[in-house]
């Protein structure tokens, strides 16, 4: 959506100016050109407004995106940085009443799905019949030997499926396609929904929109009531930060209160399949899986998979788990399925698919290989065992007769001869189209919506609404998809006044304060680290302010050397008004955040966020000397106010203890370091101050000491304070307190040792007067500081 | 022909392991008649917290275990007792090459020993122009698929020369077949990609394979390792045939059939999982020795 040309023009002539297009359904005019009448309320809301307001509305929905962080990732990409989420704030209105008709009908998918893989793992009777050829499973990179023979625990294969739906030519509903393996997106109608509901607040709340928190309600109450154990958790299984979608699992768990594993973070444990915790193993007994099945267990499925648990599909075998859906699923994403789903649905239920899936013929079988040989202009050809859309399968495909990514020699009639067993025909499907807005008008773009269902106590589950895709330009084939456009919100409007819910839980529920699980190990890991590296940029910030704001005075000269050569073990190197090693410190606390979005405030994360924007922003314009040092000023401040947000706001769970414990690590050991530099009695003039400066501690050392800076003064202050918060000794008591905070009674060997180590420290730093720490000892506690990291992932990160 | 099999399996690591989880394959399959194995004994030293026996999909006899705590080593002695014998029916007629395509089309089965899984790449067996185009270069075309599968299986004796120093586990067969050097698993995997590559369903047969002792001369104890060969299944009526391809031989009564897969990733001796930072060595020593004298 772009808001650059905007004219003023008035509103009411925002529906008398669509155009539809010829050919094809419109979701806001019917074929006699009259408005539908779902939409009148937010066509009249929307003429009443003046372009301006437009656009004010608009941008609060684009605010409270960029505001969350939501984003897209391509997948590999490490630095972080993912793709806007291209959000269209007019949302798509169906009536109630033709909402139902889509929802019986997918459910009516979902049951038959279901009895198709239940017998592609079991009996296999709709091969032996012939309904099914055999080659196309038994080849299938997705039906999954090690499940044959397999049923659930749950005795069922699938909880969680999406199906991708458009409307035809006819006006009636096709399925596009069927998303079974690890469905994705039902996070981003959250989202969508909220975006929406701030572009149209009024609208909003006065139009019957079914809400979406009933169906993730229940959806979690079937998770749950899924579990053997009460005692046991729910998890979500994630393919980790690098995959497209990690921004929308990590929402999602926050928003159900779940766990967000990785394959790592999991352990089989004498069939059972467990969470690594900072306090030990804690049972797992249902993974709502958002990593494809194929990668799940690099034991028995794809051998080369980091991503997965060794021993899950054992787990699976001995009926410990429930997964959500079941390993083995993805073979109904078959494209090749879709040609024989109508007859099997006859030869099961007795009656055909109440919405039809687009037409598809498999090349394997001569009269199906003639028709579509015949008929390629008006299909689409490409793999038969993809579980995507000919155009998006990567490999050699054909759209409208043209044939696309084949070898150089190759014609269409050869390829389709030479690898017919391989190959499916779908028919070209036109979209119906949508109103965006674009340019201070409405125009139509086709759409495709995606839709969730959840298996719950009450049977299938149909969120309403929540998703749409649409197409960038007006070609209304289902192929312009891939061409990117926008997603948008979809509304199921009632007749009636809808009932509000939320995952709050009613009033007459007794109150019940939930007790965080404990905490996954790597998560720990990441928040120790989080804590280190921005407490590492805080304190190299000070360091390199401090330089360039001597940068000036000659009489400086061996004490800049000083600092250069202490910012050189950080591989900061001050030749660079803003250095590179700066950067990266930074760069590596976002990155240790990424990796547990889910534990972690938005507003934190947005602080991080605009830090590193605002540093690589900086770095272009900046020059040495005072400028630079005004600069690292505004860098510290906005480090502060990260800081602030996670100390006010951050609960003091285990997790909040490692990120101290981090935090109080980093400090500790830059101090003493710095101070074995500074503060030796060998040390250049200006030293002295520098560590006051460095410590943040000018005032309160000129209010305490009221004398000239001695080293004794510096020293005490500094290193064995206890109660100054920039001082050594304050940092090993914050450690040893949060230690005992994070310790249960079950307490193991190793994390004895580690408690013992923290002890002995604060015991030594505690013995020490001015006197006796000198540089030697100051150096000896630093190594000591730094080895406590060693000892602390040796206790917890097992 | 009766056998004492003794297999020992030893992984020693750099820095020890902090756990791990491991699926060996390695004791021979009860095929009744032709191959009767119903006792053998698995030890795993240090004994690991759980240990399960199972069967795969395609009937393989596995051992799963897992250990919790640090270990430098492990080691897995596997002893048994095997009666192989030659069928006693003779084998139906091969289907001909040119007709096989048609009766794969008819079938619907999709057990363990369907040929269905056998047709296509595989992980270790990729399509491979240049070994398709080899066994097309060796085809007459009045063969029948039995006839077909000994032609390309001497036809890669003849060309290929037996290097135990030219190729690891890893190496992938494209590499092998060009430098038309390699072990028996290499051979293997290359004659089931030339067999596919001709629409001929072929799978990979791990086992252990009995050294002909020198006349005069004791038998080497400890030469042998795992042995690796090829079956392919010509047409329904003849069923599957097994050769042996380093040694240019059909499978006899000196080959004793562990596992069935489409290559080797499904039927490896061991696989598995290990929290290790260095690196691991390991060693293998086969005793397969005849009792009936």
């Amino acid at each position: 959506m772009t808001r650059k040309t905007i004219r003023p023009r008035s509103g009411a002539s925002l529906f008398t100016r669509y155009r539809a297009l010829p050919g094809v359904p419109d979701e806001l005019v019917d074929a006699q050109g009259l408005m539908r009448p779902a939409w009148a309320g937010l066509i009249a809301h929307l003429s009443a407004l003046s372009p301006e307001k437009i656009a004010a509305a608009f941008a609060r929905g684009e605010q409270h995106l960029a505001d969350t962080g939501v984003f897209f990732r391509t997948y590999g990409d490490r630095t972080g940085a993912g793709r806007d989420w291209p959000f269209s704030p007019v949302p798509i209105l169906l009536p109630e009443a033709e909402w139902s008709g889509i929802a019986a009908g997918l459910v009516q998918r979902a049951d038959l799905l279901e009895r198709v893989v239940a017998d592609l793992y079991g009996p296999n009777d709709l091969v032996a019949q012939g309904h099914l050829p055999a080659a196309l499973i038994a080849q299938n990179p997705e039906w999954l030997r090690p499940m044959v023979g397999v049923t659930p625990r749950s005795g069922h294969f699938l909880h969680f499926v999406a199906f991708e739906i458009g409307r035809g030519p006819d006006g009636g509903w096709w399925v596009l396609s069927d998303r079974t393996d690890a469905p994705s997106g039902a996070g981003f109608a959250l989202e969508n929904r909220v975006a929406a509901a701030r572009v149209f607040p009024d609208l909003y709340r006065a139009t019957n929109v079914h809400r979406l928190a009933g169906f993730f309600r229940d959806f979690r109450g079937a998770l749950e009531g899924l579990r053997g154990d009460p005692a046991s958790r729910v998890g979500i299984l994630t393919p980790g930060p690098l995959t497209d979608t990690y921004y929308e699992q990590a929402y999602i768990a926050r928003y159900l209160g779940m766990a967000l594993l990785e394959g790592d973070d999991l352990t089989v444990d004498g069939g059972r399949l467990k969470v690594r915790t900072v306090e030990g193993l804690a049972p797992v007994d249902v993974l709502w899986r958002r990593m494809d099945g194929v990668w799940a267990d690099p034991l028995e499925l794809r051998e080369e998979s980091h991503l997965g648990t060794p021993g899950l599909m054992s787990a699976v075998r001995q009926g410990h788990v429930t997964m959500v859906n079941a390993l083995g699923v993805g073979v109904l994403e078959t494209q090749a399925l879709m040609a024989f789903l109508p007859k099997i649905a006859r030869v099961l239920t007795g009656s055909g698919l109440a919405i039809p899936n687009v037409a598809t013929w498999w090349c394997g079988q001569g009269r199906e290989l003639d028709h579509v040989r015949a008929q390629a202009h008006r299909m689409m050809i490409g793999p038969a065992l993809s579980t995507r859309m000919p155009f998006e399968s990567g490999g050699a495909h054909s759209v409208g007769g043209i044939l696309h990514g084949a070898a150089d020699d190759a014609d269409l009639h050869s390829w389709l001869t030479d690898n017919a067993g391989g190959l499916v025909g779908k028919e070209m499907v036109k979209l119906s189209t949508t109103p965006v807005y674009e340019d201070g008008a409405l125009v139509p773009r086709p759409m495709s919506l995606r839709v969730f269902l959840a298996r719950t106590a009450q049977g299938w589950q149909v969120m309403p609404g929540g998703f749409a895709r649409i197409g960038a330009t007006s070609d209304t084939t289902a192929i312009s998809m891939r061409h990117g456009g926008s997603v948008a919100d979809v509304w199921i409007v009632s007749d009636r006044p809808v009932e509000p819910v939320s995952l709050i839980a009613p009033p007459s529920a007794p109150f019940q304060r939930a007790r965080p699980g404990p905490l996954p190990a790597r998560a720990a890991d990441n928040l120790f680290w989080l804590g280190r590296y921005v407490e590492r940029t805080e304190g190299l910030l000070r360091l390199v302010r401090a330089y360039h704001s001597r940068l000036d005075e000659a009489a400086s000269a061996p004490l800049l050397a000083t600092i250069r050569t202490r910012l050189k073990t950080y591989h900061v190197d001050t030749a660079e008004t803003l250095p590179t090693g700066l950067r990266a410190t930074l760069g590596s606390a976002v990155y240790s955040a990424s990796q547990i979005r889910d534990r972690f405030s938005v507003d934190g994360w947005a602080a991080l966020k605009d830090m590193e924007k605002s540093m690589a922003r900086i770095a272009k314009t900046t020059a040495p000397g005072n400028d630079a040092a005004v600069v690292m000023s505004v860098m510290l401040r906005k480090i502060a106010g990260f800081s602030g947000l996670v100390h006010e706001n951050m609960y003091r769970t285990a997790g909040w203890q490692f990120l101290t414990i981090g935090r109080s690590l980093e400090r500790a050991a830059m101090m003493t370091d710095l101070l074995a530099a500074v503060a030796d009695p060998k040390s250049p003039e200006g030293g002295l101050d520098l560590a006051i400066e460095v410590g943040d501690s000018i005032l309160v050392h000129r209010q305490r000491y009221a004398v000239l800076t001695s080293r004794e003064s510096v020293i005490d202050l500094l290193a064995l304070d206890e109660t100054n918060p920039r001082s050594a000794h304050f940092h090993l008591v914050v450690i040893g307190r949060g230690l005992a905070e994070l310790c249960g009674p079950a307490e193991n060997a190793r994390v004895s040792e580690f408690r013992h180590k923290v002890q002995l420290l604060n015991d030594r730093i505690a013995g020490h007067t001015v006197y006796t720490l000198d540089t030697k000892a100051l150096l000896g506690l630093y190594r000591q500081i730094l080895d406590l990291s060693g000892a602390l992932n040796a206790a917890f990160m097992h | 022909m009766k056998y004492r099999i003794r297999l020992h399996l030893g992984y020693d690591y750099a820095t020890p392991a902090g756990g791990g989880r491991h699926v060996v394959c390695v004791v021979p399959l009860d095929l009744g008649p032709t191959q009767s194995c119903t006792q053998s004994d698995l030890t795993i030293t240090p004994p690991p917290h759980e240990r399960l026996d199972r069967q795969d999909f395609f009937g393989n006899r596995l051992t799963e275990f897992a250990f919790r705590g640090s270990h430098a080593r492990i080691a897995l002695t596997m002893t048994t007792r095997v009666d192989r014998n030659l069928p006693l029916a003779a084998p139906g007629a091969s289907t001909a090459l040119a007709d096989l395509g048609a009766e794969l089309a008819q079938c619907r089965d999709l057990g363990p020993r369907s040929p269905l899984h056998f047709v296509q790449a595989s992980v270790r067996v990729p399509r491979d122009a240049a070994m398709t185009a080899f066994a097309r270069a060796h085809l007459r075309p009045d063969m029948d698929v039995a006839q077909a599968v000994v032609a390309i299986g001497r036809a890669l004796h003849r060309h290929m020369r037996f290097d135990a120093t030219a190729t690891t586990v890893d190496t992938p067969a494209t590499e092998a077949f060009s430098n038309r050097r390699g072990v028996c698993q290499d051979f293997s995997h290359i004659m089931i990609a030339c067999l596919r590559g001709i629409g001929v369903p072929a799978g990979y047969v791990s086992g252990y394979l009995r050294t002909l002792p020198p006349p005069g001369r004791p038998r080497l104890e400890g030469a042998d390792a795992m042995h690796a060969w090829v079956r392919a299944w010509c047409g329904a009526q003849r069923g599957w045939a097994e050769f042996d391809p380093t040694n240019a031989i059909p499978a006899g009564t000196d080959h004793i059939t562990v596992a069935h897969g489409r290559d080797y990733s499904d039927v490896a001796p061991i696989k598995g999982s290990l929290r290790i930072s260095g690196g691991q060595t390991g060693s293998q020593a086969v005793d397969v020795i005849p009792l009936d004298g």
